[in-house]
């Protein structure tokens, strides 16, 4: 007789939560929905801490309304003179002790999670053949975007990071500029990126991000850095290790060149003889690459064009065109200046636009 | 000069107050520059809210936002909360005690002017090619970067600024250390006057950082040292210590007088002694020492180690006890009491929900794991204003309405008070509690735009609509102000009538030399001691009348302020070449230092108020008290 209504009770309060969390941000950044085990121990801190903290609140609510409910003067009249308390001993040993209780409560998880999360004693660990146990990514910051290199791998990608699911990656930070802050919300916890010294972190992916609306985590630069600082966003792809292998075999080998005309002419474009883009953009994620701007090997398999806009060629094209007007003060030259004091014609866009949706090593 | 009611000129009254060392009329001067400051700030409060209203709003350019967002939290921080709770120091602490003045009237004057030239200079920045852009924390890397002369103007006008705050704490320090009245022991001072001494102690101990991080920037851009920049072998990471080192004392030195006010009025609208007196004294101390030892938890997410990170998160959740020893007094004073719900009463029940959700929040970043979600995300933006607002400017508000009787013998008008009190109550919460859910949505902290596609348009628009209702807040209080100055109803001595302290024992306002004979203090609370005991006189005193020894005016305090205005201007220009520079600064340093060496050789004795002066000044003290005595009845019945 029982037992039903209970059940539905469980069953309303997990619906109310889960309609409450979905209502907390999007899937793909929010804290509140983690998607590692790194946001997940994270996560598990804010519920304690949220209970602990609500459980004083409540406490000072209920005196707090007590007391000016019973003691305002319409109810205790004009005149009256208060005993003048001095205060208890007694009293203010409770509200000593009992914070301190509640605080050891946060301290020992606190310390626990500090020292784990900072460890990463395995990512020097290698197995007999001398072959890294974990994948190592070195990230770089710089105004307004990100590099991401794969040491032991020797590949080199900027703006999507890729990473395998259901295992512990081990991340280097550091900053080629100013100081930035590395931050993938659903997944974990920031890390700041210095220029002076390499941080090193973990983070573990538990969801495969095709899973994912929009088919990506969501990472953001978290310290201001300078007018751009709120565009400084990039995109994280997981993959299962199978994919993920894949994926790095196709990085590593030599990029084919394009067969389409208009992609050809936008390589010629690109290249030396043309506008010299590549002098600043590596196209070929294992060559040698200036890092002065992004690497854009995969630019074709991207969702977003630098980092935050629509991925198609109309965006593309405005954004060659006029760098400035949408990631103000980034660092690429206008492209007048490499082409003569010339506007680019709408024939050089479309080629380049061509050429560059076609780097792609997906598929 | 017998009193301070004649009735002078326009002239007169500006060159009074350009030359004032009185602590009262400095309190005003505090008052009205923090006031015009506090607008500032929040005019530029309504434009990242008008920008952040929706996604991809273009209201404010990219380089524009980051300006506005650094002078909002630089002139809400040093030029607004800080400037007004001096205010109310030098209104209140010396009369508190018992004091004729502060121990240096002529270095208070010299404090004020230096901090107003500071506010000014950095004010200039708007109008001389740009604000500062890295932040009201100015992290080096990104200010050594930052082009034009808007970190030059952060770092010299925050110079001078500094010194001035730095001379304000020193004085209070001495004039409540030497200065009390006979029987005002340690363990007799008025909540407010131990909170006054203890930010004190930590302007004294936190601004020399500052100055010294400061110093080095200024090195750094004007003369091409490398203190900070890493391709020459400086370390960026040594500005954030310093700069924490002084800025989460800084917290302190904001909500500790907050705190103190609250004390005040609690007692005051309950009509009972402060619960557990003692132990809010020795709470107020320990918040202070610890106010210097957590300065990393700022720095949870720099790098700085596991060890370091566990040691200060739990040094900073240490804070937490003697916060919530404070807040349980508090709701115990209350309790038992005849609470009269008059308009600094209401912010001050207020703010104790406001403020201990502020608190626990804080406990909630100490926890370093977490923090590193927290970090650098709305989650603190909501967290620093529900302490500073929630705390420092409810405070602020209350201690305005509180203590305008005894800086200006008016009264606020009560009905137009509660109207501003609910207006900015509710736009307060409404904008800041959805804040810490756009920070676990994932929205990092200064950003001046977001995506249409993460989620955050709602609850951004939501939090823009709570800050209109501040504003509308604000504007009601400055109604208020403008008609109360222009009706200019005089009140009495105690005009909230269950006054407890030694201010609420004479005229509102007081004499310029504040007590006629120094007042003998006979345990806390000594003006509501002699009031339940009957005294009609108001109070007991220690000595008999006799002349009073005050201080001259000086114009000097002014003078050396403006020399190092203008020689902030010839180091800043100086980087750029401009031939005139370098004589604007040895000029600019030549007035100041000048000023000062006529102010060592001249010999100003100050001047002497005659017993007999005295006698008349009181008996017409006496009268005007009847009057309005007496008006008040034939209006009232």
């Amino acid at each position: 007789m029982m037992k039903g209504p209970k059940k539905w009770r469980l069953f309303a309060l997990m619906t109310a939560l889960l309609v409450f969390l979905s209502g907390c941000g999007r899937e793909e950044i929010s804290t509140l929905i983690p998607a590692g085990k790194v946001a997940q121990d994270q996560f598990n801190l804010l519920i304690l801490s949220s209970i602990v903290m609500l459980f004083v609140i409540v406490v000072v609510t209920i005196i707090y309304v007590l007391a000016i409910v019973k003691f305002r003067r319409s109810k205790v009249g004009e005149d009256m003179i208060p005993e003048q308390v001095e205060g208890s001993a007694r009293l203010e040993f409770i509200w000593t002790a009992i914070p301190i209780v509640l605080l050891l409560i946060l301290a020992v998880p606190t310390v626990y999670s500090t020292f784990d999360l900072a460890d990463v004693t395995a990512m020097d660990a290698q197995d007999e053949d001398g072959v890294a146990e974990n994948l190592t990514v070195n990230v770089t910051g710089k105004l307004y975007w990100w590099e991401f290199e794969y040491p032991e791998q020797e590949i080199r990608t900027a703006q999507e990071l890729v990473v395998p699911t259901g295992e512990r990656v081990y991340f280097n930070l550091i900053a080629a500029d100013v100081k930035h802050s590395f931050w993938i919300p659903s997944v974990g916890g920031k890390l700041d990126v210095n220029p002076e010294n390499v941080n090193t972190f973990y983070l573990e992916f538990d969801k495969e991000s095709s899973e994912l609306e929009e088919g990506v985590y969501f990472g953001k630069c978290a310290e201001l850095c300078g007018p751009s600082h709120a565009l400084m966003d990039f995109k994280v792809k997981t993959l299962n290790r199978e994919d993920f292998d894949a994926w790095v075999a196709a990085m590593q080998e030599e990029q084919a060149a394009p067969t389409e005309t208009l992609a050809q002419e936008g390589e010629e474009l690109f290249g030396q003889d043309g506008l010299g883009c590549i002098a600043c953009h590596a196209v070929n994620s294992a060559g040698a690459a200036t890092g002065q701007g992004p690497n854009l090997t995969t630019f074709g398999d991207r969702t977003t064009i630098a980092g935050f806009m629509e991925h198609d060629e109309e965006t593309l094209k405005n954004w060659i065109a006029d760098p400035q007007q949408y990631k103000p003060g980034n660092l690429m030259p206008e492209a007048a200046s490499l082409n003569n004091g010339e506007e680019l014609s709408d024939q050089e866009l479309n080629a380049l636009a061509a050429y560059l949706m076609g780097l792609k090593v997906e598929e | 000069m017998s009193s301070n009611s004649q009735k002078k000129g326009f002239g007169a009254t500006i060159w009074d107050y350009l030359t004032t060392v009185d602590h009262k009329k400095i309190a005003i001067l505090y008052l009205i520059s923090g006031g015009f400051f506090f607008l500032v700030g929040g005019v530029e409060a309504m434009m990242i809210r008008i920008q952040l209203m929706k996604a991809g709003n273009d209201f404010l350019s990219a380089g524009t936002y980051n300006e506005v967002l650094t002078m909002h939290g630089t002139t809400m921080i040093f030029l607004a909360a800080m400037p007004i709770l001096l205010a109310f120091m030098n209104a209140v602490s010396p009369l508190q005690i018992g004091a004729r003045d502060v121990a240096f009237p002529f270095l208070n004057s010299l404090g004020f002017w230096l901090f107003f030239f500071g506010g000014i200079f950095l004010n200039l920045s708007w109008f001389l090619g740009g604000a500062p852009d890295a932040g009201w924390t100015n992290y080096a890397s990104l200010a050594l970067e930052s082009e034009g002369h808007g970190i030059d103007f952060y770092s010299l006008g925050l110079t001078i600024s500094g010194f001035g705050t730095l001379i304000a704490g020193i004085n209070f320090l001495v004039t409540i250390i030497n200065m009390r009245a006979p029987g005002m022991t340690y363990m007799r001072m008025p909540l407010f006057t131990w909170t006054t001494f203890v930010a004190s102690a930590l302007i004294l101990l936190a601004f020399p950082p500052l100055t010294v991080g400061i110093f080095f920037m200024v090195f750094d851009r004007l003369f091409g040292a490398n203190f900070f920049d890493v391709q020459m072998g400086g370390n960026t990471i040594i500005w954030e210590h310093f700069f924490w080192i002084f800025g989460h004392p800084e917290v302190y030195i904001l909500i500790l007088p907050a705190f103190g006010i609250f004390s005040e009025i609690f007692a005051i609208f309950s009509r009972k002694r402060l619960f557990g007196y003692t132990a809010l004294v020795f709470a107020t101390i320990l918040i202070g020492f610890y106010g210097f030892m957590v300065w990393a938890h700022h720095m949870f997410t720099v790098g700085l180690g596991p060890t370091a990170n566990a040691v200060f998160a739990l040094a900073t959740m240490i804070i937490a006890v003697p916060t919530g020893i404070k807040i349980f007094n508090w709701l115990l004073t209350i309790w038992g009491g005849n609470i009269s719900f008059t308009v600094p009463m209401i912010y001050a029940v207020a703010f104790i929900p406001s403020f201990v959700a502020g608190g626990v929040t804080g406990v909630m970043q100490a926890i370093a794991p977490l923090d590193y979600q927290l970090h650098d995300s709305y989650f603190i933006v909501a967290h620093f204003h529900y302490v500073i607002v929630g705390g420092v400017v409810l405070a602020i508000l209350a201690g305005t309405h509180l203590y305008w009787p005894k800086m200006f013998g008016t009264m606020l008008s009560e009905k137009l008070g509660k109207w501003t009190f609910w207006f900015f109550f509710i736009g307060f919460h409404l904008t800041f509690f959805i804040q810490h859910f756009l920070g676990l949505m994932g929205m990092p902290r200064r950003v001046y735009t977001f995506g249409a596609d993460q989620g955050w348009d709602l609850f951004n628009a939501i939090s823009s609509a709570g800050a209109l209702l501040m504003a509308i807040g604000v504007l009601i209080l400055l109604v208020n102000v403008v008609m109360t100055v222009m009706k200019g109803e005089r009140v009495g001595n105690d005009p909230w009538g269950d006054g407890r302290t030694l201010e609420w024992a004479i005229p509102s306002p007081p004499p310029f030399y504040n007590f006629a004979q120094t007042p003998l203090v006979r345990g806390l609370d000594p003006y509501w001691i002699e009031k339940m005991e009957g005294n009609k006189e108001g109070m007991v005193y220690a000595e008999p009348l006799g002349d009073i020894h005050m201080p001259n005016g000086s114009f000097i305090p002014f003078v050396i302020s403006l020399g190092m205005f203008i020689a902030a201007f010839g180091a800043m220009y100086h980087m750029d070449g401009h031939a005139w520079a370098l004589p604007v600064l040895i000029g600019g340093l030549a007035i100041t230092f000048g000023s000062m060496l006529v102010r060592s050789l001249k010999d100003d004795l100050g001047f002497h108020v005659t017993k007999e002066e005295l006698i008349a000044d009181n008996e017409r003290i006496q009268r005007e008290a009847r009057a309005l005595e007496g008006g008040k009845k034939g209006g009232l019945k």
